[in-house]
């Protein structure tokens, strides 16, 4: 790919990742955030949080399904980044508009809301990740270890859907169709291995 | 005081062209969103003036006169109606609704019940009475004098507001349905039809919406038959054109768009404690003591505030336990949530 089309693209996409927070600001400043502004900007910053980390996740099997597009990788960071942008943004939605930067509501909430435990520790998980994001910790870990650490993502989306689900009335679905496609992510990796398996065996033998 | 009628109702009928068309009505309601500029970022004061506008500024700055200039319905005042707390904007509480056959988000509501068929409305009276039959919902509406009756509204999730709502003790309407003493329940039905409620997939609620109290709590003054918000009908969002409101319960408790009252003798399915009994009790009285299994029922946020202004501690029975705690003497609020 011609570099000039690379920042082009990139650009893009930072545009594109930069939508949600563009809303949000611009709802704020014109109070159009609807009647219940702190959770208009929770629920929001949270879901494009949880559909940032499902793409950048379906990134690799798209790879696999598509040789073509393996270009895709020079993305995966910034969409990985921006997921951690938008996780933190909730989180902070959390600590300051719902319980006042008060430590008590907080302990109280991470130790008796499930929901809020849940969504704390997919946040956690992602922290070692953005961290360990740059090239330089790349080299620093090795490929291998990198790669095994930062396996930590697919527990991390779990429990945001989960954090999603628990936070929902129960029967209310809203839920399910991001959970459908990571569901769907989840199930391709391994056929797609399997695929790459037999290629393989076929083209040795 | 100043911007009240003179005459309360006396019996006399509404005609229907006092009856606001939808159409009308919706323009009403875009006017006002226009107008509506309330403030998140800069306090509530100042935006509590503009969002309703000059001919509710009285309202907002003494909340006591609740009958409001553009009402369209004659109403009377009445002792039991809340006082001395802000009204929740007309815009708030019409565009955050919990409406599940209209969608499960909150703002949806509002732009999917457009099609309920408001008109002609009836309800059926059915079970342990003397005669079933149907009424209809202008006869509802000349029952019984229109009252003004402000409540605090508290949802289960954890948000409240406070409405300024119109009808009448839903005791006046049990009366007229004439209910047989072994009727010891009384459960409501709202108004449900897949080509209407085209949003039902969005949970898995088992539909019609059913709820129920026993009788003592339907007969409480309290419990309201409501017809009417801000002085004016029931937008279709918020469960027109006739609905409960049980200020002591959480807010799933009173049911919108009632098509059928139902009078049994054992307590009744309702839809909430179907899906998730150990979340939702058929009592569901608000109380602070009692948490949701997944969330801390002690505080509130109140919609309409300034975030940093919202939270607030909640209240045994939403604040109204002179009037409701004796029903439950002798009882475990805690296993009888």
């Amino acid at each position: 790919m011609k570099k000039s089309t690379l920042v082009l693209l990139k650009t893009l996409v930072w545009a594109a990742c930069l939508i949600p927070a563009a809303r949000l600001a611009y709802g704020a400043i014109t109070n159009q955030l609807g009647a219940d502004p702190t959770r208009t900007i929770t629920f929001m910053s949270g879901l494009a949080a949880l559909r940032l980390l499902v793409i950048s996740l379906a990134i690799t099997p798209t790879r696999q399904l598509f040789p073509r597009l393996s270009w895709l990788i020079k993305f995966r960071r910034l969409l990985g980044l921006f997921a951690f942008f938008y996780a933190s943004l909730h989180l902070f939605a959390y600590v300051g508009l719902y319980s006042y930067f008060d430590p008590h509501t907080m302990v109280t909430d991470i130790l008796k809301r499930r929901f809020i435990t849940v969504g704390i520790a997919a946040w956690l998980l992602l922290v070692p990740l953005a961290i360990t994001s740059t090239t330089g910790w790349i080299r620093r870990l090795g490929g291998k270890r990198w790669n095994q650490l930062h396996k930590l993502v697919y527990i991390s989306v779990c429990l945001g859907l989960l954090h999603y689900w628990w936070q929902v009335k129960t029967g209310v679905l809203s839920p399910l169709g991001i959970t459908l496609i990571m569901a769907a992510l989840f199930v391709a990796r391994p056929l797609l291995e399997w695929r790459k398996r037999r290629r393989v065996t076929a083209g040795a033998a | 005081m100043l911007l009240r009628k003179p005459n309360p109702l006396d019996g006399s009928d509404i005609p229907s062209s006092e009856i606001t068309p939808l159409a009308e009505y919706q323009r009403f309601l875009k006017e006002r969103k226009i107008q509506d500029r309330r403030s998140f970022l800069t306090g509530a004061a100042a935006a509590g003036a503009a969002v309703l506008g000059a001919d509710r500024l009285g309202s907002l700055l003494n909340p006591e006169v609740s009958v409001l200039a553009a009402g369209k319905l004659q109403t009377v005042p009445s002792p039991l109606s809340t006082h001395g707390e802000q009204l929740t904007s007309y815009q708030d509480v019409t565009t955050f609704n919990n409406f599940y056959e209209f969608g499960v988000d909150k703002s949806a509501p509002a732009h999917n019940a457009g099609g309920l068929p408001t008109r002609p409305w009836s309800i059926r009276v059915t079970g342990l009475v003397q005669k079933e039959k149907t009424i209809d919902i202008d006869t509802i509406l000349k029952m019984h004098a229109l009252e003004d009756r402000t409540y605090r509204h508290r949802c289960v999730e954890g948000w409240s507001m406070v409405i300024p709502w119109v009808g009448y003790s839903l005791s006046q309407f049990i009366e007229q349905c004439q209910p047989l003493s072994t009727a010891k329940y009384v459960q409501f039905y709202s108004y449900f039809d897949k080509k209407v409620d085209k949003w039902w997939a969005e949970s898995s609620i088992d539909w019609p919406y059913s709820e129920g109290l026993r009788m003592d709590e339907a007969m409480n003054p309290l419990t309201l038959l409501t017809v009417g918000l801000y002085g004016d009908v029931l937008p279709n969002q918020n469960g027109a054109p006739v609905r409960i409101a049980v200020p002591w319960k959480y807010g799933f408790k009173s049911a919108k768009s009632i098509v059928e009252v139902h009078f049994v003798s054992k307590q009744p399915p309702t839809t909430w404690n179907d899906m998730a009994p150990n979340e939702y009790g058929f009592y569901s009285n608000v109380n602070p003591n009692v948490d949701h299994p997944r969330w801390s029922q002690k505080t509130e946020r109140r919609i309409g505030l300034p975030f940093y202004a919202q939270r607030r501690e909640t209240l045994m029975f939403n604040g109204y336990g002179d009037f409701v705690a004796s029903m439950y003497k002798g009882m475990d609020l805690r296993r009888n949530f």
